[in-house]
């Protein structure tokens, strides 16, 4: 009885070369390019985020319900903030993606620790999107003290 | 597939360890990235809500926290230019060692200006 056992049949002597699988795509192409591409903005859009946030005014103490009402209530930071979800959610999911691939042994291993992390873009993504399209700056069972100053003038 | 064999480490030095702490710190960012998209959709909920979480990063742990953030985007964040330019600039395989240590530099220049302006606001803020 052999002891090892392999699932594709030995090949023929002399057999010409194949590759097992033919990806039939440029996906891991395009994946490398949007690293770079996404990256250079990502710098741009992450450093302003943290700038403003954090350097401006009283920096982390300034941040509040009203502090993010006032900054959404604009156009300009909706489109920042979202450009930003994505493209971040995006590159940080195709990164690990590429981490599983590379420490993950078995096939089983890299199914579920893909899926959850699929599953986890989904989420977030999502739920990050439809925060920005539906945010209500003022809401109506709110207090005055919690709103920014718009609200009540 | 086979196993490496223990104990053996690749090549070592810049490349390897830049390398190794791009991936950490990626790892890092994006794990605070999903808690931070999270914490943020309390704003759906109710302005307390939001307000008692983002409370919790107004502690002088998490300022601390914050910091170390802030540093892992800052050199994840310099150390990506460096390797698109290893990868697009003809000379940047040449000059990688080179560009590395204008990355820690250039990180060194960014957090002296970030970590008093931000410490201040840690130790020393308003509430």
């Amino acid at each position: 009885m052999s002891t090892t056992s392999t699932s594709s049949p030995l090949a023929a002597p002399r057999d010409p070369y194949k590759r097992q699988k033919t990806t039939r795509s440029n996906y891991e192409l395009y994946s490398w390019v949007f690293m770079r591409a996404s990256g250079v903005v990502l710098i741009v859009l992450i450093f302003g985020h943290l700038f403003v946030n954090l350097m401006v005014g009283e920096g982390v103490h300034a941040i509040d319900f009203g502090f993010v009402a006032g900054k959404w209530a604009s156009p300009f930071w909706q489109v920042w903030d979202l450009l930003m979800l994505w493209l971040a959610m995006i590159h940080g999911t195709n990164g690990v993606r590429t981490i599983i691939n590379d420490y993950a042994q078995r096939d089983g291993t890299r199914l579920v620790l893909k899926s959850a992390l699929y599953l986890a873009f989904v989420i977030v993504t999502v739920l990050g999107t439809l925060v920005v399209f539906t945010f209500d700056p003022c809401p109506p069972n709110a207090l005055d003290y919690q709103l920014p100053s718009f609200c009540t003038a | 597939m086979p196993s490496a064999p223990a104990g053996t480490l690749y090549r070592g030095r810049e490349g390897m360890w830049s390398w190794v702490a791009h991936r950490v710190t990626g790892v890092l960012i994006f794990f605070f990235l999903l808690v931070h998209v999270l914490d943020t959709a309390l704003v759906r909920v109710s302005p307390e809500a939001y307000d008692a979480v983002i409370g919790t990063y107004k502690t002088v742990i998490m300022g601390l926290g914050e910091a170390g953030l802030v540093a892992a985007i800052v050199f994840h964040a310099f150390n990506g230019v460096r390797i698109i330019l290893v990868d697009f600039w003809a000379k940047g395989p040449r000059y990688q060692r080179t560009m590395l240590w204008v990355v820690v530099g250039l990180f060194a220049v960014t957090m002296a200006g970030f970590l008093p302006r931000h410490l201040m606001n840690v130790f020393g803020g308003g509430h």
